[in-house]
């Protein structure tokens, strides 16, 4: 298979005009490389990890988290990652998935929520989440998007996850927007896709979380609005915080239809 | 003039905005502030007045310091304001609003101190490839770059290169700039010079980031970005 | 204990594609920490994987080898039901050896 894509690559580049040679050459080249990695993610060691962490007594109430409730009733698993993030009965609050096992890790484990929202990623229990929300999304690999608009508090969260989409500050006057606004539009070589719209399966929404190869990180959503944050030169985003989970549900219900590829592998 | 009554929903979301003014920010009054629009709006939602302040206490909430960066820069001014809502409601601004936005920015160029307006293009392609500073990963030690290449194409030998803003490759030369220091040049020196320190003065609601006004760069970095794109022997004009 | 490995060996005519995930930091030692200090090497030097008890693949490995290595091979004249086996060991001295059966 992989002959055949650098076959295809070298016919591609035969015909294609001088002028843009060079500029279709490294495009094309990360397209190889990527269709490359796609075989062996390392992100099957984090979904391993995360489905053993599901079952594992764990924690001051030396429980597993079984019977955490993700939104399709206690311990359903497969299909709950495409319908979040959602709104819940118990914590009257419409969470994603990251939040959504914090919530789970105190009430069923007696782990503190607000202390691992504090960790920095990729210490301590935050490894914990990474690897649970892998496998939970692995469970929903393939499956389309399919986030409720039926709770009012949703629709308020579309709507307040639409206007942080918008929001430009900082002293670069970035908004989410600035780069996933438009059609067709790249950052360097990073193709972007844009985001105020179904950009169709497997791509933006559907394909975190992920496995980055540049920095052999496992990032979940919330890392990645984390990082997008940084680059923008905005404050700090709590971790599971409010701005985050209506960031979510604008970017999932927009994503609606679109086939799920995560746990998926990037760059 | 007899004002119409108030709607009743806008009376009942006046309620629910002052129940909300009163609450502190904080994760129980978000969670408080949010289930209160749920009892105004009963199965339709609220308005979009309420939606942004509903959005700016959710901000306030969910942000924190961190690093170099406080959660001030956050308070932004009228026009990412006013930007952001067009954004928003999918229209764009209108042409009076635009004009006026763009003369507020235009007012705040800073045109050079001594009068010098191109630099060195090859420290100008440095500030082109650099895209650090003002993010909480970086110190205050941090030079700030120009992000330039990240949007745009600049040296046709750099194929690493963005395109949410137009190319940039022969920017002098398209434009007829063969010598900057011709008076004839000036109008586009001029121009090109007030481009990057304050897009938004030609562009109310342009995507490029105000160099200058935000105290990105300094105007030696502006001088030598200048020259990057106007000096005849820059690689951006060959 | 280092992580467990993620092992596939499937069956085709008369050979086995097996593709091997291994959980390994693979240090080169060339890299250096927010300090300035170099990060000491630490990366999986040798790779062996065997049929059935029986030797068929055997690898030295160097610090160029990336992070989470994922190793791919066929091997002739293996059968479903099979047993595949891989060990690895690396410059600190620890190994890891991990089984799957052929399918």
């Amino acid at each position: 298979m992989l002959r055949s894509i650098v076959g295809a690559a070298l016919l591609l580049l035969a015909c294609t005009a001088p002028a843009v040679w060079a500029q279709k050459t490294a495009v094309q080249s990360i397209e190889e490389y990527r269709a490359m990695l796609q075989d062996g993610n390392p992100a099957d060691l984090f979904e391993a990890k995360g489905e053993d962490l599901w079952k594992q007594q764990r924690g001051p109430k030396a429980a597993t988290l079984e019977r955490c409730d993700l939104g399709k009733g206690a311990g359903v698993v497969k299909g709950a990652f495409t319908e979040l993030p959602r709104f819940f009965a118990d914590t009257q609050r419409v969470q994603d998935l990251e939040s959504r096992l914090l919530s789970c890790m105190e009430t069923l484990q007696g782990f503190n929520a607000a202390e691992i929202a504090k960790t920095p990623f990729d210490k301590g229990e935050q490894k914990t989440l990474t690897a649970l929300a892998t496998w939970i999304a692995a469970e929903s690999k393939g499956m389309k998007f399919n986030l409720s608009q039926a709770h009012p508090e949703e629709r308020t969260f579309y709507e307040v996850g639409k206007r942080l989409f918008f929001q430009r500050a900082g002293p670069h006057d970035f908004a989410c927007a600035t780069c996933h606004g438009q059609d067709e539009k790249r950052i360097r070589l990073q193709d972007l896709p844009n985001l105020t719209k179904n950009p169709g399966d497997g791509v933006g929404f559907a394909a975190w979380p992920a496995y980055r190869v540049s920095n052999g990180q496992m990032w979940g959503m919330q890392q990645r609005l984390n990082d997008c944050y940084r680059q923008q030169r905005f404050p700090y985003p709590g971790f599971g915080s409010d701005a985050t989970i209506a960031l979510s549900v604008y970017l999932g219900v927009n994503s609606q239809g679109s086939v799920s590829v995560a746990p998926a592998i990037k760059r | 003039m007899k004002t119409p009554p108030t709607p009743r929903r806008s009376r009942l979301a006046a309620r629910a905005i002052s129940a909300i003014r009163a609450a502190v920010a904080s994760r129980a009054a978000v969670v408080a502030a949010v289930a209160a629009f749920t009892m105004v709006g009963c199965a339709s939602l609220p308005g979009s007045a309420a939606l942004d302040q509903l959005t700016d206490r959710i901000v306030k909430a969910s942000f924190r310091d961190e690093g170099i960066v406080k959660s001030r820069v956050l308070d932004t001014d009228e026009t990412n304001r006013l930007c952001s809502a067009a954004d928003v409601a999918g229209k764009p601004l209108d042409e009076a609003t635009a004009r006026r936005l763009e003369e507020l920015n235009l007012k705040t160029i800073q045109w050079p101190s001594d009068g010098k307006y191109l630099g060195d293009w090859k420290e100008g392609e440095k500030i082109a490839q650099n895209g650090r500073g003002l993010t909480w990963s970086d110190d205050a030690k941090t030079v700030n770059g120009g992000n330039c290449y990240n949007c745009h194409q600049l040296d046709k030998k750099e194929i690493s290169f963005g395109t949410i803003g137009p190319s940039l490759y022969n920017y002098g030369k398209i434009r007829g700039v063969t010598d900057p220091a011709n008076p004839d040049a000036k109008l586009m020196v001029e121009y090109t010079w007030g481009r990057i320190w304050n897009s938004k003065a030609y562009n109310a609601c342009s995507n490029m980031p105000r160099a200058g006004h935000m105290g990105i760069l300094n105007e030696q970095q502006v001088r030598d970005l200048v020259a990057l794109l106007l000096d005849p022997q820059s690689p951006v004009n060959q | 204990m280092a992580d467990p490995m993620r092992i596939r060996a499937q069956v085709s005519g008369d050979k086995a594609t097996v593709r091997v995930l291994m959980s390994h930091e693979m240090e080169s030692g060339q890299r250096k920490d927010a300090a300035g200090n170099t990060v000491p090497a630490w990366f999986i030097q040798e790779v062996t994987a065997s049929l059935n008890g029986k030797v068929v693949l055997s690898a030295d490995w160097g610090p160029a080898v990336s992070k989470n290595p994922f190793l791919q091979f066929t091997v002739k004249g293996a059968k479903a039901g099979d047993k595949l086996a891989v060990t690895w060991k690396d410059t600190k001295g620890e190994t890891r050896t991990d089984e799957a059966t052929v399918s």
